[in-house]
């Protein structure tokens, strides 16, 4: 009925050693979109890399620009939406690649787990015929064929009887039900890169404690690089080997998870951190908050994101924007506080 | 002032399902189905659990926004599902909810300050305009919002603020209990932290009662002195918070706290995590017996025919199990 698991091998050191070359390159990735009163900017000037083998994280509040990330890297920027910069995968450019290379792509090596599976799913088709689609359309396997490795996979991310199960509906399914179709549809085509965005936020604190334990396996198994977006600290600590903090579409700071949480460097990620109710803390105090509110998209401003809400703003800040300097360590923060130790 | 606020005892509410096909009834979910618990003044209750527990329902229906099947809630000694529609009225005066959506909780079309005075003006008719201005500028001072906004329309404000102006709304009347349908869920970690410590400030300056209701047991911990848990409707647990989070003694409990990723990786990779199977069943059609025995990893042949009582341990708190 139940498994105690001992220590989760999710992280890093329980991982095969990522090889050398990343397979996502994202470089001075910006996204604007032209909105009733101008162009606003949601992603600015955005790098990283990304390993296979890997589990990124991203991590931010509302209008981060986050998500904005992803939709880019699998090109999938809204008709309004314009990016710049370059996101090479496997040494192909996404951002400028015709809608059929996408397709292909797509469907052979890049693939998504979106937030909400109800929405994901098409109502009107039976699990089945979703399933194999993605393999007949992408792989040229016949019906037949492609039901049999669903099924397979089905039961691969534990979905009880599953060869009767893949004949239902997707409402049909309970929400923890339809997550678990959502990625066996996800790593059908055995994807070298996955995507997801706040894959289990929609779901019960029980059914994502499944649904992390299944990514971090599957993960482990496939030996794939994963980018996961989600605002819970939480999620970030369980399955990540790298985050990314991102206010305001820029990077504030980047490091290794445990060099994050132990030493954050940016006053952002301190404060996000410090306001993050826990089940260890002193319940006396107050929690320490951030004042103000995330600033939803914003046209281009001069100086640092944060700045209007951090409490060690200097003059600086607000005329300037901080570079992300790297910092021994693999890790880097966009501070103009943070100066960090010379490298070498 | 009486020792007991709030009184709910064996409290139930049944849905009826559409009919069926021949036009008997399809069903009934059993959303609450016979919770009991007591409030004290200055109290603040955490209730959490998972979708489908029926922790919104029971808010409502203490209430009276639901109408319950079966119990009895005694607010104040008055039995408040006999009252009538004036006494009910009166007595609502000190009953105030706060919900989890914070914009649609706002009537777009009003003023913020209309939506603050609102509570006044339907309770005291009679209070000039320089009163409820003043009034509802001292609400609004409470909760940090500034009182030159008065003016302004719900949409010009972010959630965290809307958040704010449905505090301001609910304690204008200087009610003794706040339901609080989980109004942090929907708010960014930030602002989170901003509203936990406002109901703390409220709570402490005025007194106030709240029934804290939520699925995040992090957020619970922050603001309530008693933790009940349900699961599909029925209480598992109920414990003093510190007694609770030091020793959770139900295995759903245990297994909620224990599902939570704790943002401490290195925490995280020692802890050994309890994962149940499966998920949440249907409320229409619980399982027999206890209602966790289908996920519970004690659940023995007894559990899926005799349903374990609420019984007082050592340490004070009620649990509903045959082996904890």
């Amino acid at each position: 009925m139940v498994c105690v698991m001992p220590s989760i091998p999710t992280n890093a050191d329980a991982r095969p050693k990522a090889d050398s070359a990343p397979i996502l390159s994202v470089r001075d990735l910006s996204v604007d979109f032209k909105l009733e009163h101008g162009w606003v900017r949601a992603v600015d000037g955005v790098s990283f890399e990304v390993r296979r083998g890997e589990v990124l994280g991203i991590v931010g509040e509302s209008g981060s620009g986050k998500s904005q990330i992803l939709m880019a890297a699998m090109g999938l920027t809204a008709i309004n939406g314009k990016c710049s910069g370059s996101v090479q995968f496997e040494g192909e450019e996404i951002l400028n690649a015709t809608p059929e290379r996408l397709d292909k792509i797509r469907g052979s090596s890049l693939s998504m787990i979106f937030q909400d599976p109800m929405t994901s799913l098409n109502p009107y088709m039976r699990v089945q015929g979703q399933l194999a689609e993605v393999l007949t359309a992408h792989q040229g396997k016949s019906r037949k064929e492609a039901i049999e490795i669903a099924i397979e996979l089905l039961e691969r991310v534990r979905i009880p009887d599953a060869r009767r199960r893949i004949q239902l509906y997707p409402h049909e399914f309970s929400g923890g039900m339809r997550q678990r179709v959502m990625i066996a549809m996800a790593l059908l085509c055995r994807p070298a890169l996955l995507f997801a965005d706040e894959p289990t936020t929609a779901l019960d604190v029980t059914v994502q404690a499944q649904i992390l334990q299944l990514l971090g396996e599957l993960v482990r198994d496939l030996n794939a690089a994963v980018v996961i977006v989600t605002h819970d600290l939480g999620v970030i600590a369980r399955l990540c080997d790298r985050v990314i903090v991102l206010y305001g579409g820029r990077i504030m700071e980047q490091a290794a998870i445990d060099d994050l949480f132990e030493t954050p460097r940016h006053p952002y990620s301190q404060g996000l951190m410090a306001a993050t109710p826990r089940l260890d803390d002193d319940v006396a105090h107050d929690l320490r908050t951030i004042p103000g509110a995330p600033r939803a998209l914003m046209g281009k401003i001069g100086g640092c994101p944060f700045a209007p809400r951090c409490d060690r703003r200097i003059a600086r800040c607000t005329e300037e924007t901080p570079a992300l300097l790297p910092a021994p360590g693999a890790r880097a923060a966009a501070c103009h506080l943070v100066v960090p130790p010379r490298i070498g | 002032m009486a020792e007991t606020l709030l009184s709910v005892s064996d409290l139930k509410v049944h849905f009826p399902l559409g009919k069926g096909l021949f036009g008997g009834a399809a069903g009934v979910v059993k959303a609450v189905d016979g919770i009991s618990f007591d409030l004290k003044p200055g109290e603040t209750l955490g209730i959490v659990g998972e979708s489908g527990c029926g922790k919104s329902t029971l808010g409502r229906a203490i209430l009276r926004l639901t109408k319950a099947t079966e119990g009895r809630v005694v607010w104040m000694g008055q039995d408040m599902f006999g009252l009538d529609k004036t006494t009910l009225r009166k007595a609502r005066r000190d009953l105030q909810i706060i919900f989890q959506d914070p914009l649609a909780s706002l009537d777009p079309r009003m003023t913020i300050g209309a939506i603050i005075a609102r509570p006044l003006k339907t309770f005291y008719p009679d209070l000039g305009k320089a009163e409820i201005d003043k009034r509802v500028k001292d609400s609004m001072s409470q909760v940090g919002l500034a009182p030159e906004m008065l003016r302004r329309y719900p949409h010009e404000f972010s959630g965290g603020q809307c958040q704010r102006i449905g505090i301001a709304r609910a304690i204008i009347l200087r009610p003794k209990l706040i339901v609080c349908d989980e109004p942090v869920s929907a708010l960014d970690v930030s602002i989170q932290a901003q509203i936990i410590n406002l109901l703390r400030k409220l709570q402490a300056e005025l007194g106030l009662s709240l029934l804290f209701i939520s699925h995040n047991l992090s957020v619970v911990r922050h603001i309530s002195h008693r933790v009940m848990v349900l699961y599909l409707g029925k209480v598992m647990e109920i414990a003093e918070r510190d007694v609770f989070y030091a020793n959770p003694m139900h295995p759903y409990s245990k297994a909620l706290i224990s599902a939570i990723p704790l943002p401490n990786p290195k925490l995280e990779r020692a802890r050994a995590h309890i994962l149940l199977q499966g998920d949440l069943p249907s409320p229409i059609k619980p399982p027999e017996g206890c209602r966790f025995c289908t996920r519970c990893p004690m659940a023995t042949d007894h559990c899926h025919v005799v349903e374990p009582p609420l019984t007082p341990r050592a340490d004070g708190r009620l649990v509903a199990c045959h082996y904890a």
